[in-house]
């Protein structure tokens, strides 16, 4: 009996011990399988060369980053206030049965699959900017890209993907706020708009923030919905109606039929990737942490 | 001031009504134009004509046996790391380490878990394109899904029936079987279904390591497609409107379900120890 208990605690141990060897493993075998590219071809021709052409051996990822980073901005520009707004009217306006009940609304917001949401992107978002947004775009830029696909397209559905996000944990940081801190606004006179705005959020800051950040990373991974709706055009983009590839979705589309080097430069892409996420990833846990420490 | 108030609660009134509207219409739309395409043939026939025609048999059963493979390697790994969190670990730094891990596993973007399930499943220990390679691959994702769920309800177990147990006689590991996991099976559930979930609904990880066969696999080394791998290559390649829709409904329907049960299972948690 005393045998067989300690061969299962050993087990136990090892499970406990699984995600981090995970994490130990994934980050080996992404840094082994894209280091020689980046060696080869000079981590900093990689990431600020313009050109990502692998069939004529260019791998220059500057284009990816920015198509990346304009669709992340672009879903944090109108992910933020919704979220906020909707935390807000969550932890503040609504009654709590009702509060719930919008709870589990958006809960299975993030429960729909990726790439369901880019299917929705395809057939109604981008037909949407294609026949409404871009008429009224093209008086002020004729030039502009006329497909539908584009930044915009991916801004719009990556800020719904990342409501949920956004909304919970802001919504959870805005309730843990003492109730003294409004009683004492309140009493002092202060309607209760006064006091969301300038008690509640700075009050609940840190937890918005790492909400925001996790939403960013969110945003800064999705693949599959913005594979289906940006175009794919590794180019550095000049406005929002044009298309862009992104990080992820070039490795998603590209690696079925990569060469062996094209391979390792999309495993390159990878690692950029990977870091990318990590830091946002471990500023968020910490933004949270300090969080956590001051209201309990 | 009232004006001010007034934009202010309407700013806020609006902007969650288009949340509502855009979950309503997402769903709305895509089971509109779904629905009525699901049918037996669509359920039950083979696609034919690269999934232009005929059904999404081989895909269904290609998307449980994946599922079905991380779900049933994940889960003990999962109950038995919660299990050490809350019953064995005693803090300190280790523990804070291994927290921090499973943390950081959860922020992992699916693609990223797709090239290192290529690179090594696949590649490195020669599994191929294969429904083993997959369900590996979404084990992983599912990990730290299980390990909150699970931790979530053993903090709810009261001490005094661990106490108690122990008080009997019985032995730490005998409480923890016979005690304290029948407690928590809804807890456990709860995590197990939302698993699920993530795996039905997981793509760019699932594209890079089962291939895209529409061949009904007979074995765990055989290629296959999932759901929402088929939903992709679909819409990718424009080839079929009617299946398109088909596909998307059928998934969401699913995924609706499995929220809403572990929804109403975890509510139902909530009632158990009076507080």
């Amino acid at each position: 009996m005393k045998t067989y208990e300690k061969i299962v605690e050993k087990l136990i141990i090892l499970s406990a011990a699984a995600t981090t060897i995970s994490v130990a493993l994934i980050t080996i075998f992404i840094f082994q399988s894209g280091l020689p590219v980046l060696a080869e071809y000079g981590a900093l021709e990689f990431i600020f060369g313009a050109t990502w052409s692998p069939t004529n051996g260019s791998y220059g990822i500057l284009p990816l980053i920015l198509g990346t980073l304009s669709v992340t901005l672009g879903s944090l520009v109108i992910g933020i206030p919704t979220g906020i707004a909707c935390a807000i009217f969550l932890s503040e306006i609504l009654p709590r049965k009702a509060a719930r009940a919008f709870k589990s609304a958006i809960e299975l917001l993030a429960g729909i699959p990726s790439v369901v949401y880019g299917f929705f992107g395809l057939v109604v978002i981008v037909p949407a900017i294609r026949n409404f947004v871009l008429p009224i775009y093209q008086v002020f830029d004729s030039d502009a890209s006329a497909t539908g696909f584009s930044i915009l397209a991916g801004a719009v559905i990556l800020a719904i993907m990342i409501l949920p996000t956004i909304v919970s944990i802001s919504e959870n940081s805005i309730s843990a706020v003492p109730k003294e801190f409004k009683e004492a606004s309140l009493a002092l006179g202060a309607n209760k708009m006064e006091t969301i705005v300038r008690v509640l959020i700075p009050a609940a800051r840190s937890g918005i923030l790492s909400s925001i950040i996790l939403g960013m990373g969110r945003a800064i991974g999705e693949t599959m919905a913005v594979l289906l709706i940006t175009g794919n055009m590794a180019k550095i983009p000049g406005s929002m109606m044009d298309p862009v590839a992104t990080l992820t979705g070039t490795i998603a589309m590209e690696m079925g039929y990569a060469s062996p080097t094209h391979q390792q430069a999309l495993f390159a892409v990878g690692i950029i990737l990977f870091i990318i996420i990590m830091l946002l990833n471990i500023i968020a846990q910490f933004s949270m942490r300090r969080l956590g420490g001051k209201t309990g | 001031m009232n004006k001010k108030n007034a934009a202010f609660y309407g700013f806020i009134g609006i902007l969650a009504a288009i949340t509502l509207a855009a979950l309503t219409i997402i769903i709305g739309y895509i089971l509109m134009n779904g629905l009525t395409y699901i049918n037996l043939e669509f359920l039950a026939e083979e696609p034919r004509r690269m999934g232009k025609e005929g059904g999404i048999h081989s895909v269904i059963i290609g998307t449980l046996m994946v599922t079905g493979v991380g779900i049933l390697i994940a889960t003990p790994i999962g109950i038995a790391a919660a299990i050490y969190f809350n019953e064995y670990a005693k803090g300190g730094k280790g523990v804070a380490v291994i927290r921090f891990f499973t943390e950081i596993l959860a922020g992992i973007p699916s693609i990223i878990f797709g090239l290192f399930g290529f690179a090594f499943f696949v590649i490195f220990l020669g599994m191929g394109w294969s429904v083993i390679s997959g369900g590996l691959t979404l084990a992983l994702m599912v990990l730290p899904t299980l390990i909150r769920a699970t931790e979530e309800s053993l903090k709810t177990v009261p001490m005094a029936y661990r106490e108690g147990s122990l008080s009997l006689g019985a032995t730490k590991w005998q409480t923890i079987v016979k005690v304290i996991i029948p407690c928590c099976k809804p807890g456990i559930l709860t995590g197990l279904i939302l698993g699920i979930g993530r795996a039905i609904g997981e793509t760019a990880a699932v594209m890079l390591t089962v291939g895209g066969s529409l061949r009904v696999p007979t074995s765990l080394f055989d290629s296959t497609r999932t759901m929402s791998v088929h939903l992709y290559i679909l819409s990718a390649e424009g080839l079929s409107r009617e299946k398109t829709y088909a596909t998307a409904a059928l998934l969401i329907i699913i995924v609706l379900m499995i929220n809403i049960t572990a929804n109403l299972i975890s509510s139902r948690l909530g009632g158990t120890y009076g507080n």
